[in-house]
């Protein structure tokens, strides 16, 4: 398994269509159905076998439905970017362990992107870091990561910042520690831990 | 008539340099509007995945792609390697698939049929011994001998003799390298436009074009943000020429990222160093002698760490320096942020505190006691060091808190203060900045550069309406393409003194150009004539504004184009730098907890103090980060490297880096002898002083970094590390 992780794309790697052949009709498929869709698909009495070619997916983004034609394996990662054109959730091209950098907000949880199918968030709201910002309307997440300078090459900063927006949410009045635990979740590189954790304080008290 | 001279605005005149000013391109980062190389999706963008080899060390005996160009929706293939070819390390990249997706590409990959014909193989790069059985070693690189050290050493009152040593790390940048790069075939603009993720704007488009039979000016080379680069971005690279080729060859834009793994095993790691240092002194601290031998990898090269350098800051009149290479089957090496100073750092000044622990000095006296044999380097800092050290003791309550090697108390949990010292050069370099003055008012900057995360736009934009007397939301600052004037390679600590130069020549220039038309209508000597508040001034007196300047401009913009580096006192070089750690051991788990680093740092004239207090507490964090979790692991058996990914490659979270504290160290003399770069020197003695605040606390050296918990435990239970 480690080596499977290792080459997610090398030959023999792990890889998500293998992976849906493999698991055939098996309603163990956990990983690529929802817990409401097998639940479905028993009381159906058949499993719900989907692509390998494309298939409809209609994702709700923002607020707004998108309809796609998509392979069943794609990640909300690469249907949000290469489909929707959405790049502020950010490819680090690992698999399940990421940076974060794609931290996106499903039904007001934080998720990484790629950790999900497009296939499996259908009729979820997902929310991306683009709603956080209407042309000169910015939420205040946004404008305490500039004031705090919370950011260098910028790259794992939309993560951070849909990471901190969804812990503050639940948090709205988080101590440092909540804080320092809350958004432990991301790895930023250029060193930016200072500045998040400076604008999620002032946010949480009241400030920004 | 007064004289016009070049130089910056006295202390206290400005009314953006020196302030803490939010980053221009802020808002587009944090919201995700900010385009990235890997962002880059335009109409009938194709999608490259990689074969790499999986083995240390093999020669490809088959390698066949048709079976992969059959696969639906893939369009090409490009090889990196053909059959007999050997591959040298785990990682190195075989061949590239471009299809309709990135999915559709791995199926093309794992359709590839290759077969390997595999080799022994070395990646122990600690193990010199083993190293040299195995017949790997580059044997006196470094053999240098001054004074008569052995005789020193006999005379001595005291001889330290230690063992230290730093693994090798990987970049990690977040946008992995690569490019999209696509052809133009309208007659118009460039032939191939290599959207690249780059330090190297300005530099990078001729090794496209050599590669394809172009003239430089045919290739555009475009990076507006880089996802982190930290050294390792310089060149074209071949996956971007496979880029290019596999676009010439589908008439389709091609964008090929490396993978994670492959992102961390191939372009690039920070050599390894493990060293014997014997250091003699006299009582009283004065140190007479330095003896060293150390031994590293940087891939299939065989070099270490320089060992030109060693010791670090320092220099003794009596000294011998040994370096042994060893070739291994690794990934190969690229500059690492302060490319050698962090592993020699952490070489020197640990040995330097465990000689301090034996004199029972403080270490803070041992340096002050050899201030006088810095080396030639180092020694035009002057007595900078002195207060740097000073100020950093203050910040960290030293006198208060430090105590005795190894005499933190009896319980489990043992707390300690380091402390470790750096150099860096940041001088500017060959650098252009074009400034443009429009008749609407506009000023405008660009230079054909990059901005890494330093704040390079920001930068640039505040040294022009500080120029111009205008807000900064009044000023454009254009950078990120080939198409500007010559911006250079962002490497080295040297562009925020080349850009900032290069622009406020420019923009003096400009200025004085848009003066002398003032004067000429208001039959006013330009030469008296200054600018500020959007306005054009002679003495106190508002001559007209700013706007009402610009339109005598006319039609045709005034431009012009700013040199870097000139010897006028815009710029200077090199700087000190002095860090402390205050840390706690858990002495059960061998866990390490960072309470509190101080930084104190000089960069001369600071232009943004809000950018330069990030560039050091990210160095901060990134010492932390090799200080105590961060290395690239090696499996001795299968040769592979074990960690490449997000969550074995051991980074500090959030909540891992206790409370930072930066001071930039800016007397009026700092101030008066103008810009210095900086990125580097804040991550440079980060690794040593955490390990001598470890070493401080437990009354152990953990010899080698990063300092996990196995070794801090192991070195507790006394074996080596």
């Amino acid at each position: 398994m480690q080596e499977h992780e290792q080459q997610r794309h090398g030959p023999g790697g792990f890889n998500r269509r293998d992976f849906l052949k493999g698991s055939g009709a098996a309603v163990a498929a956990t990983a690529i159905v929802t817990a409401e869709q097998e639940a479905q698909a028993q009381k159906k009495g058949s499993a719900p076998v989907q692509g390998p070619g494309k298939v409809d997916v209609t994702l709700t983004v923002n607020g707004k439905q998108h309809k796609l034609s998509i392979e069943p394996r794609t990640t909300l990662l690469d249907a949000l970017r290469d489909q929707l054109n959405l790049t502020g959730c950010k490819d680090d091209y690992d698999t399940t362990s990421c940076s974060g950098s794609d931290t996106v907000i499903i039904n007001g949880k934080a998720v990484y992107a790629s950790t999900r199918l497009a296939i499996e968030v259908q009729g979820q709201q997902i929310q991306t870091v683009e709603s956080l910002r209407n042309g000169d309307q910015l939420d205040e997440v946004i404008t305490g990561f500039v004031q705090n300078d919370a950011m260098q090459c910028g790259f794992c900063t939309p993560g951070f910042v849909m990471a901190t927006r969804a812990f503050l949410n639940k948090k709205p009045k988080a101590t440092l520690e909540e804080i320092q635990d809350g958004l432990g979740g991301n790895i930023c590189r250029c060193g930016t831990y200072k500045g998040i954790t400076e604008c999620a304080l002032q946010i949480a008290k009241g400030g920004a | 008539m007064a004289e016009r001279t070049i130089s910056w605005g006295p202390r206290g005149s400005n009314k953006l340099i020196g302030t803490e000013t939010a980053r221009l391109d802020g808002v587009d980062k944090a919201s995700g509007f900010a385009k990235y190389t890997a962002d880059m999706n335009q109409e009938g963008t194709l999608y490259a995945r990689l074969l790499t080899c999986k083995h240390a060390s093999a020669t490809i005996t088959r390698l066949n792609v048709e079976s992969a160009k059959k696969v639906a929706g893939v369009h090409t293939v490009y090889l990196f390697k053909n059959e007999g070819d050997d591959c040298n390390w785990d990682g190195d990249i075989v061949a590239a698939v471009a299809a309709e997706t990135a999915d559709i590409a791995e199926d093309g990959v794992r359709a590839i049929e290759v077969t390997f014909e595999v080799k022994p193989h070395v990646v122990d790069e600690q193990d010199l011994e083993a190293a040299r059985k195995a017949e790997v070693t580059k044997e006196g690189i470094v053999d240098r001998t001054v004074g008569d050290p052995d005789k020193a050493i006999a005379e001595a009152d005291v001889v330290h003799e230690g063992y230290y040593g730093i693994h090798t790390i990987s970049h990690m940048c977040l946008e992995p390298h690569g490019a999209h790069c696509s052809w133009n075939t309208s007659d118009d603009g460039p032939r191939l436009i290599a959207r690249h993720s780059t330090q190297a704007v300005s530099t990078t488009g001729k090794q496209f074009a050599s590669k394809f039979g172009l003239d430089a000016a045919d290739v555009r080379v475009v990076c507006n943000f880089i996802g982190g680069g930290f050294g390792s971005k310089f060149a074209a690279d071949e996956w971007g020429w496979a880029a290019a080729q596999m676009s010439k060859d589908t008439g389709r834009p091609v964008r090929l990222m490396l993978d994670r793994a492959t992102e961390l095993k191939t372009p690039g790691t920070r050599p390894s160093g493990f060293a014997k240092v014997t250091l003699a002194a006299k009582k009283n601290g004065l140190i007479t002698a330095w003896k060293s031998h150390h031994w590293g990898t940087n891939g299939p090269q065989g070099g270490t760490i320089d060992g030109n350098q060693m010791p670090y800051v320092f220099d003794f009149e009596n000294k011998k320096v040994e370096a042994t290479g060893i070739k291994t089957n690794c990934g190969p090496n690229r500059a690492w942020r302060a490319p050698n100073h962090p592993q020699l750092c952490a070489i020197t000044d640990t040995a330097m505190t465990d000689l301090a622990a034996k004199l029972k000095m403080d270490p803070i006296d041992l340096y002050k006691a050899n201030l006088g044999q810095l080396d030639k380097v180092a020694a035009e800092n002057g007595d900078l060091y002195r207060a740097q050290l000073d100020r950093a003791a203050e910040l960290m309550d030293w006198k208060k808190k430090f105590h005795a090697h190894g005499e933190s108390g009896s319980g489990a949990v043992k707390r300690g203060l380091g402390v470790a010292l750096h150099r860096w050069g940041g001088q500017a370099v060959k650098c252009e900045a074009e400034v443009r003055l429009f008749e609407d008012g506009a000023a405008q900057v660009s230079i054909g550069s990059q901005d890494l995360g330093t704040g390079t736009r920001t930068v640039i934009a505040m040294v022009l309406a500080e120029t111009c007397g205008l807000p900064l939301e009044k000023v454009t600052a254009k950078i990120g393409s080939s198409e500007y004037v010559y911006g250079n390679p962002s490497g080295g600590s040297i562009t925020v003194g080349s850009v900032s130069g290069g622009t406020r020549r420019a923009a003096l220039a400009a200025v004085w150009k848009l003066l002398d038309k003032v004067a000429a209508k208001y039959e006013l000597d330009g030469t008296t004539l200054t600018v500020g508040n959007e306005a054009v001034w002679a003495g106190d007196k508002k001559v007209c504004s700013w706007k009402d300047a610009c339109r005598l401009i006319g039609s045709v913009p005034i431009a012009e184009v700013g040199a870097s580096p000139l010897d006028d006192g815009l710029t200077s070089k090199l700087v000190g730098g002095v860090q402390m750690a205050d840390v706690s051991v858990d002495t059960d788990t061998g866990i390490v907890r960072i309470h509190r680093m101080v930084a104190v740092q000089d960069c001369g004239l600071v232009i943004n103090e809000m950018t330069a207090k990030s560039q050091v507490y990210g160095g901060l964090i990134m010492g932390i980060a090799y200080a105590l979790s961060e290395e690239r692991i090696m499996d001795n058996k299968t040769g592979r490297y074990i960690n490449a990914d997000m969550e074995n490659y051991r980074l500090p979270r959030i909540g891992d880096i206790g409370e930072l504290i930066v001071e930039m160290y800016q007397p009026d003399s700092e101030y008066n002898r103008g810009v210095v770069g900086l990125g580097e020197p804040p991550v440079i003695s980060t690794g040593a002083a955490i390990a001598n605040a470890v070493a401080n606390a437990t009354g152990v050296r953990v010899s080698v970094l990063p300092m996990t918990p196995k070794r801090v435990l192991d070195a507790l239970k006394g074996g080596q590390a």
